[in-house]
C-alpha cells in the first residue's frame, strides 16, 4: 500500500510523518502548483468547488508518483465535500486509474467500516496501539499548526518580514527529506528556535485581522494566493478562525459534544443563524463576532465560488458588521481569481482599517 | 518656478496625470488611452506636459491604478496607493459630507461607502464586465453613434426599451434582437443605460445602504444618460464633480502631499526619463512547477525591476521588497 492523501495547508507535514512512523509508505502529492490547478481544471466538472479541483490535481501527481491508496475523510453534512470521495473516485477511474480510495467517514455512517479503516490504517491489532498511534498523530498536528501560527506572527512583527519567508520555505522543503516522527519532530523543533530568533520590532501594535469562511480555502494558503503571507508583509497579525487543531479538537477529540470554542460561535451566531446551513456557513458567522468580541480590527470571509453554506454566510455578514461597527470583507475564489484586483481590495481594506483606528484614537 | 504635485492613474483603459498645487487646486490635466504600453504612454503623457507648461518643479509623485507599481518603477512616486482609496480621497476632498461615491471605469466598477468622512465599506465588480466603459464603447460602436453621443441620445427616449443586463455577453445579443425588431436607436441607448444600471446596483452595490450625497466619477460618469439612469433607479440625486475623469490622480496626488509632510525630498526621478530607454522582458521560471511568468524591466544594464514570481527569487535578487505586493 502506497498512500496518498490530498494537500491542505500544513496537514501534509503532520501526516507524512505520522504514516511513515507507523511504517506505512507515503507519497505525499508534491505542494501545490498552477500545475496542480492545471490538472484538476481539466479533469473536473467547471462547476465544482474550486478544493475538489485541486484535490484531483493532488491525487493525479502522487498516482505519477506511484501512489496506489487514497486516503480521504469523509461527510455526511450538507455541503458538497460529502459528495467528494465519491465523485473522486469516479473522476479517476474515468481517467483510467484504478487506485484504492480509503474514506473515513464520521461514526454516524457506521461503526464498523471506520473501525476496519483505522485498524488497517494505523497498523494496529487493538484498540490500544490506534489511542498510542493517535497521540503522535495529535502531537504533530499541534506542532504543525503552531509553526503556521509562529511564522504569521513573526512576520507581522518582523524587522525583516522576508526573513520568516525563507525560514518557512527552508522548512519546507526539508520536511520532504524527513522520514518518521523524530526527525519531523527535530526539524519543527529547529524550525521554531530558527523563528523565535527573528529580530521584531519594539512597541509596535499590529492590526489584528481574523481569517474566517469554508476551510479549505482559508487553511491552504496555495488556494487564497498566500493571503497569510501576504497580510504578514503589510504588518498585519492574522488569526484563523479554523486550523487543523481547531478541527480535530472539535471533530475528533470532543466527539459528540464539539469543543469549546466551537460550541461558542454557535451561540454567538444565534441572533442571526439558529440552525446549521452546511460546511462552515454557521461557524463562519459565529467567528465573526467571535473576532469582533475579541477586539479584533476586520474580518475577512474566504470562500470558494459557489460555496452554498459561505454565500449564506455571507449574506448575513453585512448585518454583523453594521451590528458591531466591525470591518468584515469578503474574497471569492475560484481559478480564474486574478491576483491584481485582490490585492487592491486588500489594500483598500487596510486602508480602511488603518483610517478607523486613527479616527478613534482622536476621538 | 511654479511648484506641483503630480498625481498619476494608470488603468486598464486610461492613463491619467493632473499636476495640483498646494491648495489642491488642479492646473493640468491629461487623459490618455493607455493601448496596452503604459510605460510608452506614460512617457508621452511627461512629455505632453512638459510641452504644455514647461519644466516645473515637482514636489511629490502619487501613483494610483492597477499600472501603480509599474509607474512607481517609471516615474518614481512617494506613495502608490490603490484606486479604491485614491478615489474615496479625492472625493472627500471635492466634498467632505458625501457618503456614497460610485465610480466606473473602464474595466471596473466600485462603490464606496463613506460615513463621517471614513470610508467604512467598499466592493469592486467581480465577475462580469458588463457596466463598464469598455462595453458602454463596444455598444456605442455597434449602434453607429460616438460615444460622447450616447448619454444626450438616451435622454431623448420617451419609452425605452428592456434589455437583458445580467452579462455583457447576453446584454449584446439582447441589444441587437431589439435593433432587428426595430427600436429606434434613442430607446435602445436609454434601454442600455438602464441594463448598466441594474447591473451595477445588483452586483457592485448589492447589500450596500446607498445614500446621499453622492458623488459619481470615473470616465463613465461623462454619459449623462448613465447618470440620469442613477438618479432614476436610485430617487435620488447624482453629483458628477468637475474632474471626473480624472478623480483617482487627484486621490495619488493629495495622497503625495500628505506624504510629503513627513519627507524631505521626492522620489520623483526628473523630467530625464523622457529620454531614458527602458527594456522590459518577460519569461518563465523554470525553478518549480508553478512556472512563474517574470517580467523584468531594465534602463540600460540596469535592473530597475522584476516581478510576478511567487516565492521571490526573483524580485527579491533587487533588493527592493515593496515591489513583491504587487
Amino acid at each position: 500500500m502506497k498512500l496518498t492523501f490530498p494537500h491542505m495547508g500544513n496537514v501534509y507535514i503532520a501526516a507524512k510523518a505520522f504514516f511513515e512512523e507507523l511504517g506505512q509508505e507515503v507519497i505525499p502529492p508534491p505542494r501545490n502548483s498552477k500545475k496542480t490547478l492545471e490538472i484538476g481544471t481539466k479533469y473536473a466538472q467547471e462547476t465544482i468547488c474550486l478544493p475538489l479541483k485541486i484535490m484531483i490535481g493532488n491525487f493525479v501527481e502522487s498516482i505519477e508518483r506511484g501512489a496506489d491508496t487514497i486516503l480521504l475523510t469523509g461527510s455526511c453534512g450538507p455541503c458538497r465535500f460529502g459528495y467528494y470521495s465519491v465523485l473522486e473516485n469516479n473522476i479517476l477511474k474515468d481517467m483510467g486509474y484504478r487506485v484504492r480510495f480509503i474514506v473515513l467517514d464520521p461514526i454516524g455512517e457506521g461503526v464498523d467500516k471506520l473501525k476496519k479503516n483505522v485498524y488497517q490504517l494505523f497498523n494496529a491489532q487493538n484498540i490500544k496501539d490506534v489511542l498510542e498511534a493517535a497521540k503522535i498523530g495529535w502531537q504533530l498536528i499541534k506542532k504543525a499548526d503552531y509553526i503556521t501560527d509562529l511564522s504569521n506572527r513573526k512576520r507581522a512583527y518582523a524587522i525583516n518580514s522576508y526573513e520568516v519567508d525563507l525560514i518557512m520555505d527552508n522548512y519546507f522543503k526539508e520536511v520532504e527529506k524527513t522520514f518518521g516522527a523524530k526527525e519531523m519532530m527535530e526539524l519543527m523543533d529547529s524550525t521554531i528556535d530558527k523563528l523565535n530568533r527573528v529580530k521584531i520590532k519594539q512597541n509596535f501594535s499590529p492590526i489584528r485581522i481574523g481569517l474566517i469562511g469554508e476551510i479549505y480555502t482559508v487553511i491552504e494558503p496555495f488556494v487564497n494566493l498566500e493571503l497569510e503571507r501576504k497580510l504578514g508583509h503589510m504588518g498585519v497579525l492574522v488569526e484563523k478562525s479554523l486550523t487543523p487543531t481547531i478541527w480535530v479538537e472539535h471533530h475528533v477529540k470532543a466527539f459528540p459534544f464539539g469543543s469549546k470554542l466551537e460550541r461558542l460561535k454557535h451561540e454567538l451566531a444565534k441572533p442571526y443563524l439558529k440552525t446549521a446551513v452546511g460546511g462552515h456557513g454557521l461557524e463562519t458567522v459565529g467567528s465573526a463576532i467571535y473576532y469582533a468580541q475579541k477586539g479584533f480590527d476586520g474580518a475577512i470571509q474566504l470562500l470558494p465560488l459557489n460555496c452554498m453554506p459561505e454565500i449564506v454566510a455571507k449574506s448575513i455578514l453585512p448585518n454583523v458588521s453594521k451590528d458591531y461597527s466591525f470591518p468584515i470583507m469578503t474574497l471569492i475564489i475560484d481559478e480564474m481569481t486574478g491576483e491584481a484586483g485582490y490585492m487592491t481590495r486588500i489594500e483598500a481594506f487596510m486602508d480602511l482599517i488603518k483610517r478607523k483606528r486613527r479616527t478613534v484614537a482622536n476621538g | 518656478m511654479d511648484k506641483y504635485y503630480m498625481g498619476i492613474d494608470v488603468g486598464s483603459v486610461s492613463t491619467n496625470i493632473i499636476l495640483m498645487d498646494e491648495e489642491k487646486k488642479v492646473h493640468y490635466k491629461k487623459y490618455f488611452r493607455t493601448q496596452g504600453k503604459p510605460i510608452e504612454i506614460l512617457k508621452e503623457g511627461i512629455n505632453n506636459l512638459v510641452e504644455e507648461i514647461g519644466e516645473v518643479e515637482i514636489l511629490g509623485v502619487g501613483a494610483t491604478g492597477s499600472g501603480r507599481y509599474l509607474a512607481n518603477i517609471i516615474v518614481g512616486a512617494d506613495i502608490v496607493k490603490n484606486e479604491i482609496t485614491a478615489h474615496a480621497v479625492a472625493g472627500l476632498n471635492f466634498n467632505p459630507h458625501i457618503r456614497t461615491i460610485i465610480e466606473i471605469g473602464g474595466q471596473d466598477s466600485k462603490i464606496v461607502i463613506i460615513r463621517d468622512g471614513i470610508v467604512v465599506d467598499f466592493a469592486m465588480n467581480t465577475v462580469c464586465a458588463a457596466g463598464t466603459g469598455s462595453f458602454l464603447d463596444r455598444q456605442a460602436a455597434r449602434l453607429g453613434i460616438d460615444i460622447s453621443d450616447f448619454g444626450s441620445l438616451a435622454l431623448k427616449s420617451k419609452s425605452p426599451v428592456r434589455i437583458a443586463g445580467r452579462c455583457a455577453v447576453f446584454a449584446e445579443s439582447d441589444m441587437i434582437h431589439k435593433q432587428q425588431l426595430g427600436h429606434n436607436q434613442y430607446d435602445i441607448a436609454k434601454g442600455l443605460c438602464d441594463a448598466l444600471v441594474r447591473n451595477y446596483l445588483s452586483n457592485v452595490g448589492k447589500g450596500k445602504e446607498i445614500l446621499e450625497p453622492i458623488l459619481f466619477q470615473g470616465g463613465v460618469a461623462a454619459n449623462i444618460g448613465i447618470k440620469k439612469a442613477f438618479e432614476e433607479a436610485l430617487n435620488m440625486d447624482v453629483i458628477v464633480p468637475d474632474n471626473y475623469d480624472v478623480m483617482g490622480a487627484i486621490g495619488a496626488a493629495i495622497l503625495a502631499q500628505e506624504e510629503m509632510k513627513n519627507k524631505r525630498k521626492t522620489n520623483f526621478r526628473g523630467f530625464e526619463i523622457l529620454n531614458m530607454d527602458y527594456k522590459v522582458k518577460g519569461f518563465e521560471c523554470n525553478g518549480c512547477s508553478n512556472k512563474c511568468e517574470v517580467v523584468e524591466i531594465r534602463e540600460k544594464d540596469k535592473v530597475l525591476a522584476r516581478y510576478g514570481d511567487k516565492c521571490g527569487k526573483w524580485s527579491s535578487l533587487i533588493g527592493d521588497n515593496s515591489i513583491k505586493l504587487a
